[in-house]
């Protein structure tokens, strides 16, 4: 089986310019970007297996003395590659605000409190299902510096590696029905309406837990899939 | 099958704690948080073999600005030319060298990584390929992730790169990392310009 990685599958991705958000104007590339084929280089990539975590990496509510304030919440999916075949024993890394909309970086100084039990770093490695499942709470939305009045949508940020260095994916999760999607420029980045959709969970009753926790689901689609026989003919 | 793909969004500025926790950036605001660091800016693992190096170098944007919460990320290929990733199906006795590694930028816009230098790996059409490393940056303001590539300036291979040679001539010195030496260690300096006067070459792969 050889994975390939067609480059129109970044059609829906957002383009490096996009002067709504406005830190893209002075660090996005202006000479055109050089056609290069893939390489050894290109189609190998790091693996990272259950090593590379400890117990309760995975659960954001259980990484300090007590318990953090907030809504708790599951957020599990799969995560594939383009031929929807699961993408197993791959590491995911998550971050987030906590449950008043507060990271816990320094340059994030704006008047929410931080929660002494909530860092909001998060990592697991798929199972062999390409299955991901964290416990966290849901974070709160906030204010940045992009325009005035300017809030972002509650979300989650994932990173994900995948079946080479051209699969790599850093991205973020929003939450069902937010009020904020209309005026955000990074969401809106992605012009095509359903590419930007897949990047908004859903609302997973099922697998709620009553009296415990709310649930939502979110599946991930990487770079990559089997070459036909054509491709190969062509390469 | 190119219409299921998740779109990328950037990093942003507060990734540190999560992806880069033990890194160069400051980020924790009273000191009372910890957290293991999974990928770090150390590759050169015992039993790795080959030369030791020091890469380094800043980014800047636009206005030549350095930019203070980027991240950089590096693949590689070990000191005999070999990734460690079953594609690459040579036998790899440096079995706990990676080739991976993560650098998040200080507030001067400076990145580094400890490393071993790679070595000729193969290339398209059964030519071989200059000792190189790729490079992949993210940063607040990067709505997806940019690659590029690092050269060692003391490679008589650059001559000969089949990628190198699909570089517009007066652009190609923007992928070579110079040399230096110091304190006896071997540095190379990568700075890498995001836009403007003497951009670094960025690929569409």
């Amino acid at each position: 089986m050889t994975i390939i990685f067609p480059k129109e599958s970044l059609r829906v991705y957002p383009k490096h310019l996009t002067p709504a958000y406005r830190s893209t104007v002075k660090r996005s590339p202006s000479q055109a970007l050089v056609v290069i084929p893939h390489t050894l280089s290109e189609l190998t990539g790091p693996i990272y297996g259950h090593n590379a975590i400890q117990e309760n990496d995975n659960d954001l509510t259980k990484q300090h003395k007590g318990e953090p304030l907030g809504e708790r919440i599951i957020v599990h999916g799969h995560v594939y590659d383009e031929d929807k075949r699961p993408v197993p024993d791959t590491l995911v890394e998550i971050w987030q605000a906590n449950a008043c909309g507060r990271y816990v970086h320094i340059v994030d100084q704006h008047p929410a409190p931080l929660d002494p039990n909530f860092t909001g770093a998060g990592r697991t490695v798929t199972d062999k299902n390409g299955y991901y499942r964290f416990i966290t709470v849901k974070p709160g939305a906030y204010p940045w510096g992009n325009h005035h009045n300017a809030w972002r949508p509650n979300h989650i940020h994932f990173s994900v590696f995948g079946h080479s260095f051209l699969s790599r994916l850093v991205t973020q999760m929003y939450f069902p029905g937010d009020y904020l999607f209309p005026f955000d420029p990074i969401f809106n980045s992605v012009t095509d309406e359903k590419a930007r959709n897949r990047m908004i969970s859903t609302f997973d009753l099922e697998n709620t837990i009553p009296d415990w926790a709310l649930c939502f689901r979110w599946d991930i689609v990487l770079r990559g899939r089997e070459a036909t026989p054509l491709d190969t003919d062509t390469h | 099958m190119s219409e299921i793909i998740t779109p990328s969004q950037t990093v942003g500025p507060f990734f540190a704690y999560g992806l880069t926790p033990k890194g160069r950036a400051k980020w924790d605001p009273n000191g009372s948080y910890s957290w293991k660091e999974t990928v770090g800016d150390n590759l050169v693992t015992p039993d790795a073999s080959g030369e030791k190096i020091h890469i380094e170098g800043r980014i800047t944007d636009g206005d030549g600005a350095p930019i203070s919460d980027a991240m950089i990320e590096i693949w590689q290929a070990d000191a005999q030319g070999r990734y460690a990733h079953p594609r690459d199906n040579r036998a790899l006795p440096n079995t706990q060298f990676k080739g991976f590694g993560r650098s998040a930028t200080t507030k001067d816009g400076v990145y580094g990584f400890d490393t071993i230098k790679p070595g000729p790996v193969p290339g398209p059409n059964g030519k071989s390929q200059a000792p190189h490393i790729v490079v992949c940056i993210f940063s607040r303001g990067m709505l997806r992730q940019i690659y590029t590539r690092l050269y060692f300036s003391d490679e008589p291979a650059n001559a000969t790169d089949p990628i190198l040679a699909l570089v517009p001539a007066e652009r190609r010195n923007t992928l070579i990392a110079h040399k230096e030496t110091r304190g006896g260690a071997t540095v190379y300096r990568f700075d890498i310009r995001v836009q403007g006067k003497d951009e670094t070459v960025f690929f569409d792969i």
